[in-house]
Order: structure tokens, then sequence, then C-alpha cells
């Protein structure tokens, strides 16, 4: 029974019932009511169709940059650097966007231009994390989060320096891009429907490449033993870099979304945490492709949902993050578990 | 220390590592241990020094009163210390603070008190080391002489040597050899653990030998060598019949090779090896036949020499440029080197064969993967993970893993841990992929039977010594074992013990 489908997803299902138990005893000890908190976020992520179009706006980086994790999980590789990888691809699209201000080209045409830069940018910033990995030796955890600080300063020099606002730099990030460098969105909701397209694509394209070409195969060997997979002739450490291009490039159009369809501008904070948020998701799916978008979804919902707590209910809005995390823990463990128990049995 | 065995079984999965030894040695004895690989020595040292437990029913009596150790440090506070093969050292660390681990209770340390009293050891025993300088600038021999001192300095009064003679020099063995003659003045008594015969004859005044987990004999001096390698390596063999080898050209050259790791050393290696031919490689593991596989691999790179496959020179050149070649290996380490542990059997045949395009063909890789279960006689379906299957049958998807084009195939252990049935079936499977590709065969193994069996040709390792290639239908056993051993071989140049 453990090993089955059905076994898997009772302890599944009690991960997340566990979860939900804990962070509701959290709530009770702070003297809130964990019910009224769950209703409040529901209500505040599908509520309203305008509420349901913010958890896209929040489910289309979440999901392609857990697409882009995916990858690199397969190949045996931790890439916390998918944080910075986000940051740089934002950097790419708005050093884009700024060349073609007064150009005469289609806004469309520099639009798609600014998203490949930023592609290019992120697969760049994530070959670094790869090349110190695989030419220097250095843990791709350390060298990712290294390179996360670098691109945080980085970010805050463009902002205070080259390209800070007329008169007076501020941590509201610089200039507003002209309108016409927005991608197009539905009526008047946020939500961006290409944007949305693009990420849908991505994991589908994840998806089969995982499932169904030579390439995600031999990036499975090597993740699952390195070894084995260079005495069987593959080139290893050549995989092992393409993981990281794969999943800076998904990180990167992440990030170039960020500008080109919500911020439409650089700020300290454009990528709002979706690279570790995405690790989450990743191992929360076990990194399965099939289950990336409707757990994304779930936590860009958690995320959008708990914005207004602490207007309702004085909470921090990081409850959250609280909920998400024991969920990723509770799942590990309750998985654990039954490994335990098939091992016994 | 009095050291009393009594009734020590242990078993893994069916196969007993150990069954019902009763062993008794006395305090100051310098007691041999001889078995070859599988034996269960090992096995039973480890339940000597707490690594591992028993099983029910047997009972370790030290100085007369039974004693349960649950781990090192239980066996270290009982007085049992255990020298590993390879040193389970610190290298990164001082050598002072290598010598203070493990020594209980103190939460702080007094460094000055633990110099002298490490320059107080090291003086006694004549050993030459600065406390202040790191692990990692030793050679082996001296890390050994490091480890000895920290476990003198715990309170050891039984040592457990496991093989210490593998790759240290001539001068370190004797130096070893002084220290361990002077143990029994202190009433400290020893375990040497080796295949090595000539060691063991030296140095120990009792010998015991073991053979498939059982203990078959003790001796006592004078010693006979026959003897020995007729106890450890069992009855007299009789050889089935033998097919002479149909050779072709030369496949793989070896000219004037040298070969170097941190134990061994081969120098001046000249080899030519003939398609349809089997090379066997016997000798003591780590005596330089692994090494030597795997710079014919092109995994290791020799220090000097050349390497031509086919009249190709290859020397240098990497991994990827001898497979193109169709060079093979299959290493012994399966499931660490072989397979892929969380991927199916179907995922290893299709990664195994030429991509053709850029997506699999799912249909057509399950039709190649029912075949190959179906023609290597594996249990298993193509959706099932390597790890989940039985070793013998991991074995028989390694081999089914062989790649066209084949012109030499390396094996190590092929057929380790195998039934005799299984072992039959994989060298007929073996022999007939490599007369259908025109391919030479070189393999390692520790089963002199399987040797002797399989081989067209041996050649023999000790300690970085290669025999000339011995016609394995001119040999025996008791020949082969003495070589392993040490003994016989002809007394000229190349030594590097």
């Amino acid at each position: 029974m453990l090993k089955t489908k059905a076994g898997r997803f009772i302890f599944q299902l009690a991960a997340f019932l566990l979860a939900m138990g804990f962070v509701s005893l959290i709530l009770l000890a702070t003297g809130a009511s964990p019910l009224e908190a769950y209703k409040n976020m529901l209500a505040g992520s599908v509520g309203s169709m305008r509420k349901f179009a913010e958890v896209l706006v929040s489910f289309v980086p979440l999901l392609l940059v857990t697409a882009g994790l995916l990858i690199t999980f397969s190949a045996g590789l931790w890439n916390i650097g998918v944080e910075g990888q986000i940051v740089l691809g934002a950097i790419g699209s708005v050093w884009v966007l700024r060349q073609f201000v007064d150009s005469a080209m289609p806004p469309a045409m520099v639009i798609l231009l600014s998203i490949l830069s930023g592609m290019v940018f992120g697969a760049v910033w994530a070959s670094l994390a790869g090349m110190l990995k695989t030419f220097g030796g250095v843990n791709e955890i350390f060298g990712g989060l290294g390179l996360n600080f670098v691109s945080t300063a980085l970010t805050l020099y463009l902002i205070f320096g080259p390209w800070k606002r007329e008169g007076v730099a501020s941590m509201s990030g610089t200039e507003p891009l002209p309108d016409v460098f927005s991608l197009p969105q539905i009526s008047d909701l946020r939500i961006s429907p290409y944007a949305l397209a693009m990420a849908l694509v991505a994991v589908a394209i994840v998806y089969f490449i995982l499932q169904g070409t030579y390439f995600g195969l031999k990036i499975k060997a090597v993740g699952r033993n390195i070894r084995a997979a260079y005495l069987l002739g593959i080139p290893t450490w050549q995989y092992s870099l393409y993981s990281f291009l794969i999943c800076g490039a998904l990180a990167g159009v992440a990030g170039a979304l960020q500008v080109t369809a919500v911020y439409h501008r650089l700020i300290p904070s454009i990528s709002s945490g979706y690279g570790y948020l995405g690790l989450m998701v990743a191992m929360l799916v076990n990194y399965q492709a099939v289950w990336a978008a409707p757990v994304a979804l779930f936590f860009a919902a958690l995320n959008i949902g708990s914005i207004q707590l602490p207007i309702l209910m004085k909470l921090d809005s990081s409850l959250s993050g609280v909920l998400q995390g024991v969920l990723v823990l509770f799942v590990l463990l309750t998985e654990g578990v039954r490994q335990r128990f098939v091992k016994k049995a | 220390m009095n050291v009393e065995l009594k009734n020590i079984h242990k078993r893994f999965g069916k196969t007993y590592a150990n069954k019902g030894i009763n062993l008794s040695i006395p305090s100051g004895a310098i007691q041999g241990i001889l078995g070859e690989n599988g034996a269960g020595k090992s096995t039973l040292m480890k339940i000597l020094s707490g690594f591992i437990q028993a099983d029910s029913g047997g009972e370790i009596v030290l100085d007369g009163k039974p004693v349960v150790m649950q781990s090192p440090a239980d066996a270290i506070r009982f007085g049992v210390g255990m020298l590993h093969q390879d040193p389970l050292d610190f290298p990164p660390m001082k050598l002072l603070d290598n010598f203070l681990l493990g020594m209980p209770g103190k939460l702080f340390l007094n460094r000055k008190e633990a110099a002298q009293d490490f320059n107080r050891l090291a003086n006694e025993y004549g050993f030459n080391f600065d406390p202040e300088s790191y692990v990692d600038s030793l050679t082996v021999g001296e890390r050994q002489q490091l480890e000895i001192m920290r476990l003198l300095f715990l309170g050891a009064r039984v040592f457990i040597f496991d093989e210490p003679t593998t790759g240290i020099s001539a001068a370190q063995k004797t130096k070893l050899f002084d220290t361990l003659q002077s143990f029994p003045k202190q009433a400290i008594t020893t375990i040497f653990v080796s295949h090595k015969l000539e060691d063991v004859e030296r140095l120990c005044d009792r010998v015991a030998v073991l053979r498939a987990g059982e203990l078959v004999g003790e001796f006592t001096p004078p010693y006979e060598t026959k003897k020995f390698v007729s106890t450890m390596f069992g009855k007299e063999i009789t050889l089935g019949e033998r097919q002479p080898a149909k050779t072709g050209d030369v496949v793989l050259s070896l000219k004037n090779v040298f070969l170097e790791d941190t134990r061994v050393r081969i120098d001046g290696l000249n080899v030519n090896i003939r398609a349809g031919e089997v090379i066997g490689l016997a000798g003591l593991e780590g005596s330089g036949q692994g090494m030597f596989i795997r710079a014919c691999a092109g995994l290791v790179r020799p220090v000097g020499g050349k390497i031509f496959l086919k009249g190709k020179n290859l020397t240098g050149k990497s991994y990827y440029a001898f497979k193109r070649e169709g060079v093979n290996f299959l290493p012994a380490a399966r499931l660490e080197e072989g397979l892929l542990p969380g991927l199916s059997l179907l995922d290893h045949f299709i990664l195994a064969e030429k991509p053709r395009g850029v997506f699999i063909d799912k249909a057509y890789g399950q039709r190649l993967a029912e075949e190959r279960i179906k023609s290597f006689n594996i249990r298993g379906t193509p959706a099932s993970m390597v790890e989940s299957l039985s070793g013998g049958n991991q074995q028989r998807a390694e081999l089914a893993l062989l790649q066209t084009p084949l012109s030499l195939v390396l094996l190590e252990h092929p057929t380790r841990g195998l039934d005799i049935e299984s072992m039959i079936y994989i060298w007929s499977k073996l022999k007939d992929r490599c007369k259908q590709d025109g391919a030479a065969l070189i393999f390692i193994s520790s089963d002199l039977e399987e040797l002797l069996q399989y081989s067209d040709r041996l050649l023999v390792f000790f300690s970085g010594k290669v025999s000339e290639p011995i016609d394995a239908s001119g040999t025996n056993v008791e020949q082969l074992g003495q070589l392993i051993g040490g003994k016989g071989w002809p007394q000229k140049g190349d030594i590097h013990a």
C-alpha cells in the first residue's frame, strides 16, 4: 500500500493537514483565529477576478523559475543562485529597453529583444556559478549565494548610479520606462496573457525535455550518478553546465517579465524572492514537472492572499511564507517516514 | 590482554560472512589472520573493534570478562583499537589535533601537556614527527605510525592491523615490524590481518586461516607455505576443459608504461594483448591491477611510456577517446560507478545506445530493453529501477550495457558475489560477445579458479610488481597463490615494496 500512488497521496495529504495544523497552532498562540485567517487568505486570492489576476501575476515568475530549477535539480545541482539570475534577467531587459527609448523600432520588437536579452543575462549569470563549480571546484550553493549578493549590489549600483532617476535617486527604482514598452494586459487586470503563456509553455517544454529527450535523460543520468554517467560516455561537466544555462535563461525570462509586465523599471527587490520560493516548489513537487504548475499556483495564491492580513487582522503578511516553509518541511518529513516504512515492509 | 571470540556469527542477507568462529588469543601474542578476499577476515575484525555487531549467540571475552561493544569508541574503552587499511585520519588537521581526537571527556584541551605526551611517545617508539605539521604531509606509513601512537595513548591493549604492509615502503615495514615485536613485552596483543604469506610467516607466532566465513585451520611455527595456500584456497581445483584462444592482431599494446598512485608504483611495463585473448589479472586488492586496468581504459594517465590501441597511440588521451576506439570498462562498484540508481533498466539501455535524434523513441527503447533483459537473463522489467535488482541481476545489467564498437573489454570482478551458475552464464555471454566483435578482454578477479578457468594468460600483481604473462594452462592454484602472496618471484630489478 505504501508504495502505491494512493499510499503516497495519503502521506502527502497528511503532510498538508499537519502543516495547516501547525500553522493554526502558531496563529492560536498569537491569539488570532486560524479559521478567519484562512478565510481571509482565500478571499484575498480568489475572492474576485482582480485578485485572481494578481495571483497569476505572481504565478508567472514563480512557474518560470520552478521550471528552470527542475532542470538543475535533475542534474543533481542546487541552483541557489537562481535569485540572482532573475535579477540579472531584469537588468538585461531594462538595459535593452533603455537603449530604445527614443528609437523608431516597433515597441513589440523592442520588448521581444529585451526579453531575449534578459534570457541571455540570466543564462550568463548562471554559467558563472556553473563554471565556478566545474572548473573551480566551488560548490554551486556557495557560488550561487555569493553571486546573489553581487547581483543585489549591482542592482543598487545601477539604481543609485548610472540609471538613477532624474534629479534624485531613490529606493523606488529607476525612471519608469515608457508605457509602450509594457506587455499588453487583459482589460484593466494586471496580468499579461503573453507572460502567462510564456510561463506555461516553458514548463511544458521542460516537461518534454525531461520525459522524452536524450538530452533530458542524460541530464538525469548526470544527476543520479555522475561517475557512472561519465563511464557511460556522457560528457558530464558539459551537461551540468547546460542545465545551468537553461535554468538561468528561464530565470532571466522571469526577471525580464517582472520588468516588462509588472514593474516597468528596475527596483531593488525585483526578484521578490521568487528564486527561493521556486526552490521550495520544486522540492515540494518532488522534481516532477507535471505538478509544478498547480503547486506554483497554490503558492502564488498564498502570497497574494496574505497581503491583506495586516490590515484585516493585524497579522504579518509573512504568514504565507511560514505556511509555505512548514508545508515543504512536513512533506519532506512524511516522505522520509514513508520511506522508512517501505524499507521495513 | 587475552582475547577470546566465541561462536561468532554474522550474516548479511543469505550469506554468512562469519560462521561459528571460535578463536582464543593469549595475551601478548602476535596472531596472524589469513584468508583470501571475502573470506570474512574484515567482518570478524570489524566485530571485534565495535564497527558492527555479531549476530546473537556469540560472545567476545576480554581478559575473562564478556563485553558488548556497540561502537568503535566502546571498543577503545575496552582497550581494542583497530588500524584500517586506509588510515581513518583527518588529512587537513595538525598531527597533534589528530592525535587528541577520541580523547574522552575533557572539554578543554591542554595542548602543551598533550604535545609533551606526543613527543614522549614518539621518542619511545622512534617515530619522527612534528606535532604542528599537517597530516596530509605524511606518507601512508607515517600515518599508520601516527595512528598507532594515538591508539596507544588512548590505552589500547589489543591492536588490530588490517593489511598494514600494503602501500608502505620497505623501511617503514621494518619499522612497523620492530614496533609490533616490542608489543609482547608490554602484554599488548596484536592481530595481524593479511594475505601476504611472507609477512605473516615472518611476524606472527600463530596463524588462523579463514575461508568462506569459517575458521578452517590454526598453525604455529614452523610454517609450511604450501599448507597455508591449500587451506586458504580450499580443495584441489579441477579445471574444466579450456579452449585455447584463437588470437588475432594486437589490440592493446603497452610500451614501457609507468603508473603511480599514492600506494603503489608500476615501473616499465610491456605487454601486448591480441584480439580474442582473455587476460586475467591476479593479485591482492591494491597491488596495482586496478590502476593497470584503469590505465587501459584511459581513466588513469601513465606517468611514462605509451599505450597503443590497434596501433593508434592513445597515450594521454581522454577516456572518451578510448571509448570511441571501442574500449569498454565495467567497474566493480556497480551502484557507485557502473549504474545509475533512480533510473530504470530502460533508461540505462537507451543511454548506452547512440542517440537517434532528439526525442527518445519509447517503443524502440521498450523493444530493446525487453530483448536485452531476455538475452542477458535479467530478472526485472524495463521499468525496474536498477537499485531494486539483486546483485547478480545488476551485474548482468551492467554487461548488457556493453557498447559497440567493441575492441577491448575491461572488467573488475565480473562475477564477484554471484553463484556458480550465473558465473558460467556471464562468461559464456562475454566470450561470445568478444568473439563476435574480435575484442580482447582483461579482467580482475580474486577467484583463482575463475582466473585459471577463463584466462588465456595471467598477469600477477604484487605491490606494484607485475609478472611476465603466465600461460594459464601451465600453472595451478598453488603456484598462483604463492605468487599472489609474494612468494616465488624472480629476484631481480624493479622492486617497490
